[in-house]
């Protein structure tokens, strides 16, 4: 085991530490905000990991679109609708979580045995090393052309979407033509209507 | 078997790093009452994918790194839905006033 070796050993050990410790800790912390920033600690890692795997290109892409992106956009989701409010107690909480618990481990001991039992066959890992970003862009203007464009398309249907759906003014009449505006789609500035009626 | 303190990293730890983050994922999915944990718990799910996918491209596809392409959509999936998701999010708690998952049940039987 010569010093590469060990070296890429100990960087899987503590990465895995840090995306395992990471996740529990975003879906079991109380508060939400550390649970966003150790999110991103988790895209690092992740990032770290595809870096170990010889893909430096998806690991920057991971880096400026998760970290950069998502986890900026789910901490202002947080400081947007961050209220402190008491949740209702539900009754069968507890037995609700254990029960999904055991469901997970269950899924978690088939996912293991899988993985485990299944003989893969291992040309080992590939030194592409510096090629991948070219092959990824061969990849991507040849035989997943399509896939690329349809890409495109969703990204701008995806913004535009959050744009209407969280969009608060509303423009009465056009700039352009002056002609009223087909505002079924955006929400209108007027007391919520469907507030539970049960809490009050 | 499986020679983690020997050789290089396998395969196989990568496969169970993501399984382990995967059942995570779920079960903060299943249990979370805020519902941008909700969203955040996706993210988890993704990105336990994305790890198989890349482990998977560097050690069975050789020089042709399908598994990296992948990654790439789903990484623009991903970024796509977060955005709707969280745009959705924000009209909720504008018309409901509460984040808790437990008061979304106007489409239940």
């Amino acid at each position: 085991m010569n010093i590469a070796t060990s070296t890429e050993v100990i960087c899987f050990a503590v990465l895995a530490t840090v995306v395992v410790i990471g996740g529990l800790g975003v879906i079991l912390l109380d508060n939400i905000v550390y649970s966003a920033f150790l999110l991103g600690g988790v895209f690092l890692a992740v990032a770290g990991l595809y870096l170990l795997l010889n893909a430096s290109f998806v690991a920057a892409a991971q880096v400026l679109v998760y970290v950069g992106a998502v986890n900026v956009l789910i901490l202002f989701a947080i400081m947007l609708v961050n209220k402190k409010e008491d949740l209702k107690p539900i009754k069968s909480l507890r037995t609700r979580k254990i029960l999904s618990a055991g469901v997970c481990a269950g899924l978690l001991g088939l996912l293991i045995r899988v993985n485990l039992t299944t003989p893969w066959s291992l040309p080992g890992p590939n030194g592409i090393g510096e090629q991948a970003t070219i092959r990824i862009g061969e990849h991507l203007f040849t035989d997943y052309l399509l896939p690329f464009e349809l890409a495109s398309v969703l990204l701008l249907m995806a913004m535009i979407g959050a744009i209407v759906l969280a969009r608060r003014d509303v423009l009465v009449s056009d700039v352009g033509t002056g002609k009223s505006v087909n505002q079924s789609l955006i929400e209108k500035t007027q007391p919520p209507l469907l507030i539970d009626k049960s809490s009050k | 078997m499986i020679e983690i303190f020997t050789g290089p990293v396998p395969l196989q730890a990568y496969l169970l790093l993501a399984s382990f983050l995967f059942c995570i994922g779920v079960w903060g999915l299943i249990n979370s009452r805020n519902a941008v944990r909700v969203l955040m718990s996706i993210e988890l799910m993704l990105n336990s994918v994305n790890i198989n996918l890349i482990a998977f491209s560097s050690y069975l596809d050789g020089a042709l790194i399908r598994g990296q392409v992948f990654t790439i959509f789903v990484i623009t999936v991903a970024a796509a839905e977060a955005a709707v998701g969280l745009a959705i999010l924000l009209s909720l708690y504008r018309n409901r006033v509460t984040i808790d998952m437990e008061n979304f049940n106007l489409l239940r039987w």
